[in-house]
């Protein structure tokens, strides 16, 4: 006789396994976090570029800071959810995980392309070059690296399933040599302001400067989630595209 | 699990051994590739002496890199692989045979050549030994991150680009390491805390990349 298992987490918690489930449920969530994010991006935006004060420094220029902080700091913790992800589709076999690894590597990478670029942009007036062969630079373009290894390694194979697995092995494996890279970069170099948010301190800066960088960061992470739930939906309906719950949802 | 282990390592450096012509390739690419910096960039002694640690570094790696590609191809496309997944031997010691197989047939003969190149782009005589000392503890590691990309891609036609892809943003550190004590001992500079951190590396690898490997393995076998 087959036993059920008793339930510790609430129901939608499992549902979210099931790709018929998981696309409910992100449908339901995905309004919500769509206005979110433009609420918290437009109030951030008008914010930093109009309100915030000047840097007594920098003057104007510092304002890049409210799209290249956040900006760095999401391919950071896109590269973490992909690669928890990954562990996740492996051990337990989970489809929707690997669906969720999947669709985080080319957001991630065009978040850190925007790190690098808009880094670009503000080292040109600041301190007088485009390029700098700095610690915290060449650690963000070894993460673009990752996620180009990444989705050349997806692409590269016929079957979604095998190459979510091996996709997931290279993550796991570059998330144990991020901080490796970081610190062997970190040694090796370093012209780089340090980090602008830590946790356990309080921000160097004035409260109306970090204020709408908050904010930004928070519109940041809610549009990643937009994004991860519109893609993680087209890869749902993309690989599923044979159950029979798929034609309920397009008829 | 040991007895495995000297099974595979042996078995494969006498397939290295009946095939010495594929073993020369690393080498030669080697030296080629350090003879096109001076005849590219400058023959000027100094200048050489300046870009000799990096160089030798670099060609050292990539040589290693390009090698990876047949690590495993053979015994894919022949079926061993498959018996060797479904034995109840450890793969885990599998994976640490081959590795250690492809660096005693590449980074070993590599880093017995690098004394003689270090000559000839001008390496100070001091630097040298601390130049065999960081590919030696250096080369393994190449070898053992090297054999998970090889090992995710043998499934496919056309790894060999690919391997490159995915495996060089990981050999970063290692490179740095490695050419730095290099540098540093020629600017007679104190070298340990570079082999510390180049040795830290190499027990890592060793501990966790067979496990990366060999799930990497079963993954490509299955496809």
């Amino acid at each position: 006789m087959a036993t059920t298992k008793k339930q510790i987490m609430p129901k939608w918690f499992y549902l979210m396994a099931s790709p018929k489930g998981c696309y409910q449920i992100t449908g339901k969530l995905l309004p919500t976090f769509s206005v979110l994010s433009i609420l918290l991006l437009a109030i951030g935006l008008v914010w930093a570029l109009l309100f915030a004060p000047q840097d007594y420094q920098q003057g104007n220029s510092f304002r890049i800071i409210y799209i290249h902080v956040p900006a760095a700091i999401l391919a950071q913790s896109i590269y973490f959810t992909m690669a928890i992800a990954g562990a996740i589709a492996i051990v337990w076999n989970m489809k929707v995980a690997d669906m969720v690894a999947y669709s985080c590597a080319p957001i991630g990478a065009s978040m850190a392309l925007i790190a690098l670029f808009t880094g670009a942009i503000w080292g040109k007036p600041t301190w007088g070059t485009w390029w700098e062969w700095d610690a915290r630079l060449t650690s963000m373009l070894i993460l673009l690296f990752l996620y180009f290894g990444v989705m050349a390694l997806y692409s590269a194979m016929d079957k979604p399933e095998t190459a979510g697995k091996a996709a997931a092995i290279l993550s796991i494996v570059g998330l144990v040599n991020i901080p490796i890279i970081k610190y062997s970069v970190d040694w090796w170099n370093t012209l780089h302001q340090s980090a602008t948010f830590k946790l356990t301190e309080k921000p160097a800066m004035p409260a109306e400067m970090w204020l709408p960088l908050l904010i930004m960061v928070l519109g940041f992470y809610c549009f990643f989630a937009v994004n991860l739930m519109m893609r993680l939906r087209n890869e749902i309906l993309r690989r599923e595209k044979r159950a029979s719950w798929i034609k309920d949802v397009i008829n | 699990m040991l007895r495995i282990f000297w099974a595979e390592l042996a078995k494969d450096l006498l397939l290295a051994f009946r095939r010495r012509g594929d073993l020369l390739n690393p080498l030669l690419f080697f030296a080629m590739v350090i003879a096109l910096f001076p005849l590219g960039v400058s023959p000027a002694a100094d200048f050489l002496t300046q870009l000799a640690p990096g160089v030798l570094w670099v060609c050292a790696l990539l040589a290693a890199l390009l090698s990876l590609d047949n690590l495993f191809k053979s015994d894919y496309e022949d079926g061993t692989l498959e018996q060797l997944l479904l034995s109840s031997e450890s793969t885990y010691m599998v994976a640490i045979a081959k590795s250690l197989a492809h660096w005693l047939t590449t980074g070993l003969p590599l880093t017995l050549l690098a004394p003689l190149f270090a000559m000839m782009l001008f390496l100070p005589t001091d630097a040298i030994p601390v130049l065999v000392i960081s590919l030696l503890l250096g080369t393994p590691t190449l070898s053992m991150i090297g054999a998970i990309a090889a090992a995710l891609t043998v499934g496919l036609k056309k790894g060999g680009m690919l391997i490159s892809l995915l495996v060089l943003p990981l050999y970063i550190p290692v490179l740095i390491f490695g050419a730095s004590a290099v540098q540093a001992s020629v600017q007679q500079l104190p070298v340990n805390a570079y082999f510390a951190i180049l040795g830290a590396m190499l027990a890592l690898s060793i501990v966790l990349a067979p496990f990366a490997i060999s799930a990497s393995l079963r993954i490509s076998v299955s496809n």
